[in-house]
């Protein structure tokens, strides 16, 4: 059995393999396109002079042994995989590495017993080990060790490239200090033991109205579709082990947030195939996009269990509109699938452009609703990501039934659940906190683009989240992602600021960088563009 | 069962039965959800003795937070550390946590063995933790030895999403159920000429369902055994500090000390659901001496951290050691005392229990009680015990046991008053089977003069005796 699946899923890489540059192959493809290669000449030099043995075998013969030794020469530099690519994220490299692991894994050592060998841990162990760090987390790694802080080290490099709030962090801590809950209110004996695994019921209500409130009252939540998680990581993982099975994919537009490649990918081993977007349309999705690639999954012999989108966009920043929505829908309904709406940054709008949530639609058109899953959560929207609440809303009975069941994995705390029963059911704070918090993120988000605007750094108008999508296409020394790196490298190793690469989010157009600006205060502004300053006036594009 | 249109949207795995929800284990519960036994509003609904939870601490632990509320965010004299923990999500976890969680475990183990903070990688629970070793270690396919009777849940916790089979190794009450190396070695040849790869070795210790340490010779054993075929050894220890009398509990960190071995094959799961009675906090740890398992489990850990409120909290309370010195004797107190106040009721009524020494549970031999030596004998029991005892335990063939007539009866999640209910519940039902038996014999014996119809066949049930709310009206084994 093992090597039935082995094989399948090799037969499967073997067809990204075609696709990418530098890969390792294996005994068996070294036979397979050799194979190929042996009979083509051969059937020239049957055709040739001399007799059957010297005229065909003999030529054929070291014909053969010489591509062979082609083959192996060239490809001893490339296994294992050391250095990994630059332009790989940490997601594909994992894949990458998957991909040849198991195979060398399965074929050289099934059997345990080789003397004084190492312990053999999982593909996936494996894909960490070997697979380095990418760039996002060496950026977030290096500016852990070295935080920049005003007066303490000013020096230090500047965090942009993590998407979290500290702007209205104050107003929850000054709730918390006023509604000093503890005491009485939460004896251990109520939440120190088992509770239902995918949250208590008091939790799911109060995050339905949370939701609502979010979205402007524009929709109601159902607190009986709500299946609560440790984050909304797991959540997504979820989703990703309820609608496919091993070797299927989703459809995702690109760029997308770094992280999707693990959530989606790792542990499930379901593919994402990136549906690109383009500067041209300011990253739009269009539906022929996703066509195209739903086609050139099919024609592989993939089959797409859904789309994956982000709206408010992580990294673009901006919002689906209704007519888009309706047609992703139409697209889905056409095609089977299902649609992920990842709405984690639903509540930290600051434009003037309507947000519209996929339930939204749903409600005002009883569509095909069994397709559609939201992922929701309180790390962006309410700044609490250390408490790790996540949110799958689905009008799936089927995928809520068994979401419940893998809860059991990844439990939200009982303690934090109370908490939050506390914070969420006082709906005036909530309100106040949503209004004064989308203030904030609507200033600093002015100010810091303004900001960059006079570097000459212009971004694409967005409407969401905590950062902007900044085009640095004319700061690369070369239009390629080596370049957009090597920027990449100067911007956090000699202006000491933390941003993330397009090339992490599988931008396909290099150049683009993802700056976050919500761990910052209004002083900081000019510190940072000061540091960009000294790369950009060093780094004018010679192209 | 052919799948609807509906679910036939969905993968595999949303729609196999791995989850194991649709087993005896959990049929019980379901039972108990129905009609659940409370003192004062309900005392004739079915008490909850499947769950192997620890509530005879919680006093302790109260006590500590209300004399503690810097530990708490929520306080005032805590609310200050709330900006920095609120937005916390690193994967590593706090240090201070896990230096606690270490200093936690290594007194569990008496302070035999210390443990590194470094090692120390957070996931969802013991849930969490089995399913995380499994991702680390194995491929989907590849399988792991588990001792029987094992926890039912392993199933799901190690093989559900990772796509790694359990192979039980039987364990049978002619030596106590205690693991030979003859039976693992027999297991891991099947395995090998059936063409499947056997990567590690799973045990629970403490047990669970038995609720017996291994002794220091086993654990030897086990370690040589895993070392020569070079497997991978996960060792669940989530019962290590419930332990209430002798033998006393020895880690495999300690043999590994004493012994020879490749401690890249060696990792611990634990959590504090069992030892500290806090389940609801979902704090489940993997610690590996395999640096791999450790950067790989750390990465998995996004998928079920602690939460950051929760870890601030533990920390505190964890490196207090007036504390946890005073919690670890206290709870070894008391569970000693339930566990002797329990098993004493059940001798009262010649009901025997395999001698064990740590848990929350007790092994109870109901074989006599059995019409035949069969499984379909003992799930019938085991429906007169729900139905008709009210009392939700767990039959034996739920843990995979081979030998029909062991039933697991947990004793920690209730108060003395409960426990002497059940116990009375217990005299009851056994007595009344005297009674029958007394009388079928007595019928046997008249057999010969008159035809008796058979009223008295007390495995069977026939429906109208059954209460026609229970799910096991319906339910097929």
């Amino acid at each position: 059995m093992t090597r039935t699946r082995l094989f399948r899923s090799r037969s499967f890489e073997e067809k990204e393999e075609e696709e990418e540059q530098q890969q390792h192959y294996s005994k068996h493809n070294i036979t397979t396109s050799t194979g190929m290669r042996v009979i083509v000449p051969l059937q020239g030099v049957v055709q040739g002079r001399g007799g059957l043995f010297l005229g065909s075998v003999i030529p054929c013969a070291l014909f053969y042994f010489f591509q062979l030794y082609l083959k192996r020469h060239r490809s001893e530099p490339k296994s294992p995989p050391p250095q990994p690519p630059p332009e790989n994220s940490e997601g594909q490299l994992a894949e990458v590495s998957v991909s040849v692991l198991p195979r060398s894994l399965s074929r050289v050592h099934i059997s345990p017993r080789s003397p004084g060998g190492p312990a053999y841990v999982s593909g996936r162990a494996n894909s960490i080990v070997k697979g380095g760090d990418s760039p996002h987390d060496v950026g977030l790694r290096k500016a852990l060790e070295d935080p920049y802080h005003q007066s303490g080290n000013p020096d230090g490099v500047i965090q942009l490239g993590l998407a979290e709030n500290k702007l209205s962090l104050d107003l929850v801590g000054e709730w918390l200090a006023k509604n000093a809950i503890f005491g009485e209110e939460l004896s251990i004996g109520g939440i120190a033991s088992y509770q239902p695994f995918d949250g208590l019921m008091e939790l799911k209500v109060a995050v339905a109205g949370f939701m609502s409130q979010v979205m402007k009252k524009s929709v109601f939540f159902n607190p009986s579709q709500i299946i609560l998680t440790a984050g909304a990581n797991p959540a997504i993982e979820m989703l990703s082990f309820c609608l496919a099975d091993t070797g299927n994919a989703f459809l995702v537009p690109t760029p997308y947030y770094p992280c999707s490649d693990r959530d989606v990918k790792w542990r499930t081993g379901v593919e994402i195939i990136p549906v690109p977007c383009r500067s041209a349309d300011n990253f739009r999705l269009s539906i022929t996009a996703l066509d195209r690639a739903f086609n050139q999954a099919k024609k592989r012999g993939t089959k797409v269990r859904g789309i994956i989108i982000s709206n408010p966009s992580n990294p673009v920043g901006s919002l689906l509109d209704r007519e888009t929505l309706y047609s992703l829908l139409d697209f889905a309904r056409e095609k089977n699938i299902h649609i992920v709406s990842n709405e984690l940054f639903a509540g930290s709008t600051h434009g003037n452009e309507e947000f519209v949530s996929m339930a939204e639609i749903i409600d005002l058109e009883d569509l095909d609703r069994n397709r559609v899953h939201i992922v929701y959560g309180l790390s962006k929207d309410l700044s609490l990501p250390g408490f790790r609440v996540g949110i799958i809303y689905s009008f799936n009975d089927n995928v809520l039934a068994a979401a419940k069941k893998l809860t059991r994995f990844s439990s939200i705390s009982a303690l934090s659940q109370r908490l939050l029963v506390f914070m969420l059911s006082d709906s005036n704070f909530i309100q106040q906190f949503i209004e004064i918090n989308r203030e904030r993120l609507r200033r600093m988000y002015i100010k810091f683009v303004a900001g960059l605007k006079q570097l000459g750094i212009e971004c694409i108008k967005s409407h969401g989240g905590f950062y902007c999508w900044a085009d640095m296409r004319g700061y690369i020394p070369s239009y390629s992602e080596k370049g957009e790196l090597e920027l990449w490298d100067k911007l956090l190793n000699i202006a000491k600021v933390n941003v993330t690469p397009g090339s992490c989010c599988h931008c396909i157009e290099p150049g683009w960088f993802r700056f976050c600006f919500t761990t910052l205060t209004e002083k900081d502004i000019p510190v940072v563009m000061d540091r960009i300053r000294k790369i950009t006036e060093t780094c004018k594009s010679h192209s | 069962m052919a799948l609807s249109k509906n679910q036939q949207l969905l993968s595999k795995i949303a729609t196999n039965d791995r989850h194991g929800e649709n087993s005896p284990y959990f049929d019980g519960w379901k039972a108990y959800d129905k009609n659940p036994y409370h003192p004062i509003d309900n005392c004739e609904g079915v008490i909850q003795m499947g769950l192997a939870e620890n509530q005879l601490c919680f006093d302790l632990i109260q006590k500590w937070i209300r004399r503690n509320p810097k530990a708490s965010i929520c306080t005032a004299e805590g609310v200050h550390e709330f900006k920095n923990i609120a937005i916390f999500q690193d994967y590593n976890g706090f240090k201070e946590f896990r230096q606690a969680v270490a200093n936690f475990m290594g007194k569990a183990r008496g302070g035999r063995v210390t443990y590194d903070p470094n090692r120390i990688v957070m996931s969802g629970g013991a849930t969490g933790a089995n399913e995380t070793v499994m991702f680390c270690l194995a491929n989907p396919g590849d399988a792991f030895l588990v001792p029987s009777p094992c926890y039912p849940a392993f199933d799901r916790d190690c093989g559900w999403r990772t796509g790694v089979q359990l192979i039980p190794v039987n364990c049978d009450s002619s030596n106590n159920f205690l693991i030979t190396k003859a039976a693992l070695e027999a297991a891991y040849e099947r395995a090998q000429q059936d063409h499947i790869n056997v990567k590690g070795l799973i045990i629970a210790n403490p047990s669970n369902p038995l609720g017996t340490v291994l002794d220091r010779d086993t654990l030897r054993s086990l370690v040589s055994f895993i070392n020569e075929k070079k497997i991978h050894l996960v060792s669940d220890e989530i019962y290590a500090a419930s332990v209430f009398s002798t033998p006393s509990f020895v880690s495999v960190s300690e043999i590994i000390e004493e012994m020879e071995c490749d401690r890249d094959l060696i990792h611990i799961v634990y959590s504090l659901s069992k030892d500290m009675g806090l389940p609801g906090f979902r704090v489940g740890i993997v610690y590996s001496y395999n640096d791999a398992v450790v950067n790989c489990g750390r990465k998995m850990s996004s998928f079920g951290l602690v939460s950051s409120q929760t870890q601030h909290l533990l920390a505190s309370m964890l490196s207090d050691d007036e504390f946890v010195d005073n919690f670890l004797k206290e709870n070894s107190k008391r569970l000693a005392k339930r566990h002797s106040m329990f098993t004493k009721g059940l001798e009262k009524v010649g009901i025997a229990c395999l001698k064990s020494s740590a848990g929350l549970f007790v092994w109870m031999d109901l074989r006599r009680l059995l019409k035949e030596q069969t499984l379909e004998s003992e799930m019938n029991l085991w429906r007169v015990i729900i139905n008709e005892v009210k009392l939700n335990v767990s039959p034996g063939s739920s843990f995979h046991c081979s030998e029909p007539g062991w039933f697991r009866v947990c004793f920690a999640n209730m108060d003395d008053d409960t426990v002497e209910v059940a116990l009375e519940r217990i005299r009851v039902f056994v007595e009344k089977q005297q009674v029958k038996s007394k009388r079928k014999f007595q019928n046997n014996l008249n057999l010969k003069l008159s035809c008796t119809p058979r009223r008295y066949d007390e495995s069977v049930m026939s429906p109208h005796m059954m209460s026609p709310r229970s799910p096991l009206v319906r339910a097929r084994t």
